[in-house]
């Protein structure tokens, strides 16, 4: 295994904003301090082998959030650092860009699996990085890769076809195969049985105690409860609590933290 | 098929306007092709010096004008439809973005197939066209469609139907041949178009 370098934080945001045609933000962090988490420098720190769980009502900028730190939209403003270089700028610095993007993995709550084999599919990100398809190394990093998330009997299985929790567990593969340091997972759990829920968990923990960082976007605050270290919490776009996850769920401080965790908003 | 995917991928100054008329030439009459290239063609026309009006290469050319737009259009629709999700999916696993046009392309593999059938369809049911620029010519630019028309005419029913089943036959057997080299993950018929 390589070891994610422990050169600080993955992501360290001063702001952070998106807005989408001319509506209003979607996303804005570190903007002037309103009050409920002022903050001094960075709004926003995420690295260091943590979970950090993304909670927060519909609409509230989580997806958005993930999207943005994927490096795959690009932000309205931008003042921060990914892996300690400059965030980089949309149409300038593609090189950078990818070299960063390929450090990281985006799951979706509903994975698009491709046409092919299960294990074509989880090797895909490594033809991708220049592996050769069908060598003897790509093939053992997929059958390792299915056999953390439990579905090694799969391999040669078309992707298409699988259920909604075996296609996100080899979405899951997927991603690991690429041994990224920053993983960010939208929902990854969803409407899935329980056992690939459990399998999915457990992955989400091993992925921590490896060092490598994980932003979990969730709904399910027993989920939350369980897996993460930090909860941010955002409403309407900003960033209204950032805390360990235990003391949020003991004492969320501001009155929209409280309602969520509560149950009487969602 | 390459002009159907950079339609669909790369936004340019009047892209939307030669969609439109992707679209609308998908649906152009073959007589009015036909008409088009034979004034083109005819020995008082710009293109009248290269002879080649009642020649098959007329045909040839009436065929690919009618043909073009609807693999272009089709296949645009293909890859249009698969572009959002696909793409997210590349990007996250780390594809540049031409290997994530790749991949779009690969995942739309099947519907750009039947765009394929589907204007091989239209080129071997063409009459309009190829009988104004290739003259219906015995031995010459006489095809099966217009040999059928002339053979209605003639009041020879049983040449003309018979004609008419070959044609279907070929067709069939085109058809046949292209899915055996179609991909037919799980066999569904319905994931096709």
């Amino acid at each position: 295994m390589t070891s994610p370098e422990a050169v600080g934080p993955v992501f360290s945001i001063e702001r952070l904003s998106r807005a989408y045609g001319d509506g209003p933000l979607a996303l804005d962090l570190g903007a002037a301090a309103d009050g409920a988490d002022a903050a001094d420098g960075a709004a926003l720190t995420l690295g260091g082998g943590l979970v950090n769980a993304v909670l927060g009502p519909n609409g509230s900028g989580k997806t958005t959030l993930l999207r943005l730190l994927s490096l795959i939209d690009p932000p309205t403003e931008v003042r921060g650092r990914v892996f300690g270089g400059p965030w980089p700028r949309a149409g300038n610095d593609e090189a950078l860009r990818l070299r960063l993007r390929r450090r990281m993995a985006l799951i979706f709550q509903r994975p698009i699996l491709f046409e092919g084999s299960v294990a074509a599919n989880v090797g895909y990100g490594l033809t991708l990085r220049g592996w050769t398809a069908g060598g003897a190394e790509l093939r053992r990093r997929v059958e390792e890769s299915l056999d953390a998330v439990g579905l090694a009997d799969l391999a040669a299985r078309p992707a298409k076809g699988l259920s909604s929790g075996e296609s996100q567990r080899v979405a899951l593969a997927r991603a690991l195969a690429c041994r990224p340091d920053a993983y960010l997972l939208d929902e990854p759990t969803a409407n899935l049985d329980p056992g690939s829920v459990v399998a999915i968990e457990r992955i989400v923990k091993k992925l921590r105690d490896e060092g490598r960082t994980v932003v979990l976007v969730t709904h399910n605050l027993f989920q939350a409860k369980r897996l993460a270290d930090r909860v941010l919490f955002l409403t309407e776009g900003r960033l209204v609590e950032d805390a360990p996850a235990r003391a949020f769920f003991e004492r969320p401080r501001s009155e929209a933290a409280r309602a969520f965790v509560a149950g009487e908003t969602y | 098929m390459p002009a159907g995917a950079l339609l669909a991928f790369r936004p340019f100054k009047g892209r939307a306007f030669l969609v439109r008329l992707t679209y609308t030439f998908m649906g152009l009459p073959p007589v009015l092709a036909g008409l088009v290239i034979y004034l083109l063609l005819s020995s008082q026309g710009p293109f009248g010096r290269a002879r080649l009006l009642f020649t098959p290469a007329a045909m040839v050319i009436a065929q690919f004008v009618l043909v073009v737009p609807i693999v272009a259009g089709l296949t645009l629709a293909a890859v249009r439809e698969r572009d959002g999700l696909v793409r997210d999916t590349a990007l996250a696993l780390g594809a540049t973005r031409w290997q994530a046009d790749l991949t779009v392309v690969r995942e739309s593999r099947r519907a750009i197939g039947a765009a394929v059938m589907a204007a091989f369809g239209r080129a071997i049911a063409e009459v309009g066209a190829v009988m104004l620029v290739g003259g219906n010519i015995q031995g010459q630019t006489r095809v099966m469609t217009t040999a059928i028309v002339l053979e209605t005419r003639q009041g020879d029913f049983d040449v003309a139907i018979a004609l008419g089943l070959v044609l279907l036959a070929v067709a069939f057997a085109v058809n046949a041949l292209a899915g055996r080299f179609t991909p037919q993950a799980g066999g569904k018929l319905d994931d096709v178009a």
